[in-house]
C-alpha cells in the first residue's frame, strides 16, 4: 500500500465530490455531468475520467478488473491496475465474471455483464456535437434545447460524400430518445450492448471533466437513417485463430509472413475459452 | 496444461522504469534537492507556477525525480495537491501590500515610491561565462544586500493608483460584479463558460508559459487588438494569513509567498456607452448611424489586464496582463475567446492528452479500417 495517502489516493471530499455527480448522471441518463476534475498520477487522456469514478466508488470488498484495448495485460491496464492495487489493497482479478467493478478503455467485455457489477468506461472527449461545433458554450445550449439538427446533418453529409458515416469507433447513440451521447472509442460492434442492458455503465472524461452514465434497462439508440440502418463492423467469416471464436470482436494481426490473422480481441473471454476447450 | 495470459505489458513497464532509475541517476554528481532550491530559482518558479503549488523543497524534489522535465514536475505536484485535503481558503492577498524587491514602471519616467530594478537579466550580455565552469562549490555571495531589506522593508501602492485618482482607469462592470462575489476556485470546480474573471486569472496562472507567452505574442502582433504599456511590474513578499480557525475575528499568519505582479495599461473606449450600443439597435438608429456605432463621441479610458505568478517571471506574468485584458474586452478573434484561451494551455491536460497518443489504439483503428474498407469497395464496385 502507498503510504502517506489517503485510501484510494483522493481526498474523502473529492470522491463525494465524484459520487453526487455519478447520481445526478444516473438521474439523468446520457447527461453530461460537469465535476471537479482532480489531477491524479495518471496522465490526462489516459483513463482519469475513469479512475477518479473507480477510486470513488471502490470498498475494500471489491474485486477489481482493468482492460484496455480489450486486454487485461495491455500497458495502460497494467498500469491503472498497480495504481489502483498500491493505494487501495483491494483484490485484483482478469476474469469477467469474479469481478465487480470493471475498468475498461474502448471496450465492453464479451461476456454478459451481470446487475451487479459496474463498468466505468474511459472517455478521451465525451461531447458528440464537438464534431459540429466547438464551443462548449453553445453545445450545452443545443444539448438543452435538443437541438440535433447539425448532428443529423452532419451525419448525413457524410453519407451524401462517401457513402457511409465516417465515423468509426465511438458511433454516438441516443439515449431514452432524448440526450445524443458518445459511448467512448468503443468499437459500434459494442453499441448495442448498451440498450437493456442490465449492468450500470458509468463513463468519466478527467480531462474534460465530464461524467455520465447508462443505467439498467435505458434504451440507447445508435443514430442511423430509415434508409441507412447504423451498421456494426463486417467482420464475418472470420474465426478467432486461437479459440475458434466467431461473432466477438476480432482484433486484426499480422503473421511473420505477412498473413492476415484474426484474434479475440477480448483476451480474459479467449484465454477462457481456449482453457474450455483444452478440458 | 491451461492457459495463462501474457504478460508482457508488465514486464516491459517494469523494465523502461528501471530504465529511467538508470538515466536519472547517471554519473557520479548527485544532485542536491536545497542547492537546486538556491540556484535554480527560476525552474523552481516555474514548476511552481504552473503546478500551482508553492513550495520549492517538493518542487525541486519533482524536478529532481523527472530528469529536470518540467511538465513531469509539474505533474507531480499537481498529483500530489488532489491527494491533500482543502482544509482553509486564505484571507485574499493584496499586490498593494508586498514587500518589493523589484517594482518598475513603463508609464513613467518616475513614479511615486521610486522604481528597483531589483535582480532580472533584461541589462545582462549573454555571454556564455566560462569562467563559472570554475567558480568553486564554496563561492559565497555578501548577503548584505539582502540582510538591508530586511530591515528596511520596500513598500509601494500601486502605479495604477494614481490613474484611478483621476478617474481614467475604469473598472468595467464585469470587473466590479466579480470583486463583489466569491471568487471561483477551478481547482475544485470544473470550468463554466462564459467565465467569470476569477476563473480566468486562476487557470492562467497555472498556465503553461510558453503557451501564453505565444499568446500574448499574437495578441501584440497582429492577430489581437491589445498593445499595451507596462504600468508597473512588481516582484516580492507577500503575506498569507487565514481566518483563525477558532478565535473569531483574529487572523492566523501561514507564510509568505514570492510573486510577480502585473498591471498592462491599454486605451479603450468606455465600455457602457459601447455596450449600451451594442445592445440597443433603436439608439443606435436613433444616433443616426444605423449598424455602426458612432465611435466619435465615445470617451477613451485606460483599462487594465492583470498578472500575477509565482516567484520571479516577468514574462509570464507580462503575458497574462496582456490575455486579461484580451479575454476581458471579448472582441473578435479567437485570442479574445475564453474557451480557446483557457482549455489549451494547461501543462497536464495538453500534455496528457498529447501523449495517450503513444497507447495502443488498435480497436478504434480497426473501426476505422472497416469504415475506409467499405467505402472503398463500393466506389471500387462502381469503377469496375
Amino acid at each position: 500500500m502507498l503510504e502517506g495517502y489517503n485510501f484510494a489516493f483522493l481526498d474523502e471530499g473529492a470522491k463525494r465530490q465524484v459520487r453526487r455527480a455519478l447520481l445526478k448522471a444516473v438521474a439523468i441518463p446520457g447527461y453530461q455531468v460537469p465535476f471537479g476534475s482532480r489531477e491524479l498520477p495518471i496522465g490526462r487522456g489516459w483513463g482519469t475520467g475513469g479512475i477518479q469514478i473507480t477510486l470513488s466508488l471502490i470498498g475494500k470488498d471489491d474485486v477489481f478488473k482493468v482492460i484496455d484495448q480489450g486486454s487485461d495485460d495491455s500497458v495502460n491496464a497494467v498500469s491503472i491496475r498497480s495504481f489502483v492495487s498500491s493505494c487501495t489493497g483491494v483484490e485484483q482479478t482478469t476474469d469477467t465474471s469474479q469481478a465487480t467493478l470493471i475498468q475498461s478503455r474502448h471496450r465492453i467485455p464479451e461476456a454478459p455483464l451481470r446487475n451487479d457489477q459496474i463498468l466505468v468506461l474511459q472517455v478521451p472527449l465525451p461531447e458528440p456535437l464537438r464534431m459540429v461545433e466547438p464551443r462548449e458554450a453553445v453545445t450545452k445550449r443545443m444539448h438543452a434545447e435538443l437541438d440535433y439538427a447539425p448532428m443529423w446533418l452532419g451525419l448525413y453529409e457524410h453519407i451524401v460524400r462517401v457513402g457511409e458515416v465516417k465515423i468509426g469507433a465511438d458511433y454516438p447513440v441516443q439515449v431514452e430518445n432524448h440526450y445524443i451521447m458518445l459511448p467512448s472509442p468503443i468499437p459500434r460492434f459494442d453499441n448495442p450492448k448498451l440498450h437493456m442492458n442490465e449492468t450500470l455503465y458509468l463513463f468519466g472524461a478527467g480531462r474534460e471533466k465530464k461524467i455520465y452514465a447508462i443505467p439498467p434497462y435505458t434504451q440507447v439508440a445508435s443514430l442511423a437513417f430509415e434508409d441507412h440502418p447504423f451498421r456494426i463492423e463486417d467482420q464475418a467469416d472470420r474465426a478467432c485463430h486461437l479459440c475458434g471464436a466467431q461473432g466477438v470482436f476480432l482484433d486484426e494481426l499480422f503473421a511473420e509472413d505477412g498473413q492476415k490473422i484474426y484474434q479475440c480481441n477480448d483476451s480474459s473471454y479467449c484465454l477462457k475459452r481456449m482453457n474450455e476447450n483444452g478440458e | 496444461m491451461a492457459y495463462v495470459a501474457v504478460t508482457g505489458g508488465q514486464e516491459a513497464i517494469a523494465a523502461s522504469i528501471a530504465l529511467l532509475r538508470e538515466y536519472r541517476c547517471h554519473g557520479d554528481n548527485p544532485l542536491d534537492p536545497v542547492a537546486m532550491v538556491n540556484r535554480m530559482g527560476l525552474l523552481i518558479d516555474k514548476i511552481m507556477g504552473e503546478a500551482g503549488l508553492y513550495c520549492p523543497d517538493h518542487a525541486a524534489l519533482a524536478l529532481l525525480q523527472s530528469e529536470g522535465s518540467v511538465e513531469e514536475a509539474v505533474f507531480l505536484l499537481r498529483a500530489y495537491r488532489s491527494s491533500l485535503t482543502r482544509a482553509y481558503y486564505s484571507i485574499p492577498l493584496d499586490g498593494a501590500q508586498m514587500r518589493l524587491l523589484r517594482r518598475i514602471s513603463a508609464a513613467y519616467k518616475d513614479v511615486p515610491g521610486g522604481q528597483m530594478l531589483g535582480a532580472t537579466y533584461d541589462y545582462t550580455h549573454r555571454l556564455l561565462d566560462f569562467s563559472l565552469l570554475s567558480e568553486h562549490e564554496d563561492t559565497k555571495i555578501d548577503t548584505a544586500s539582502s540582510e538591508d531589506e530586511e530591515c528596511n522593508p520596500f513598500h509601494a501602492l500601486r502605479v495604477s493608483d494614481l490613474l484611478r485618482a483621476e478617474n481614467i482607469i475604469v473598472q468595467s462592470p464585469t470587473h466590479a460584479k466579480s470583486s463583489e462575489t466569491v471568487p471561483e476556485d477551478i481547482t475544485q470546480n470544473p470550468l463554466r463558460f462564459p467565465t467569470p474573471r476569477s476563473a480566468r486569472l486562476q487557470v492562467m496562472a497555472r498556465a503553461e508559459s510558453g503557451f501564453l507567452g505565444g499568446l500574448a505574442y499574437a495578441n501584440l502582433r497582429g492577430f489581437g487588438q491589445a498593445h499595451p504599456t507596462v504600468g508597473e511590474l512588481r516582484t516580492g513578499w507577500l503575506e498569507v494569513n487565514i481566518d483563525h480557525p477558532l478565535l473569531d475575528g483574529q487572523t492566523l499568519h501561514v507564510g509568505e509567498i514570492q510573486v510577480t505582479e502585473v498591471e498592462s495599461f491599454f486605451s479603450l473606449e468606455e465600455e457602457s456607452q459601447l455596450e449600451e450600443l451594442r445592445d440597443d439597435p433603436l439608439k443606435r438608429m436613433e444616433r443616426g448611424q444605423g449598424d455602426k456605432a458612432d465611435t466619435s463621441t465615445n470617451a477613451l479610458q485606460i483599462g487594465v489586464g492583470y498578472g500575477l505568478t509565482f516567484g520571479r517571471s516577468d514574462q509570464k506574468a507580462i503575458s497574462m496582463s496582456i490575455m486579461d485584458f484580451s479575454l476581458e474586452k471579448k472582441s473578435e478573434g479567437i485570442l479574445s475567446d475564453d474557451e480557446f484561451v483557457l482549455l489549451h494551455g494547461d501543462c497536464l491536460e495538453m500534455s496528457g492528452f498529447i501523449s495517450h497518443l503513444k497507447l495502443p489504439h488498435y480497436v478504434t483503428f480497426q473501426s476505422k479500417l472497416d469504415r475506409v474498407r467499405s467505402t472503398r469497395k463500393d466506389t471500387e464496385a462502381c469503377h469496375a
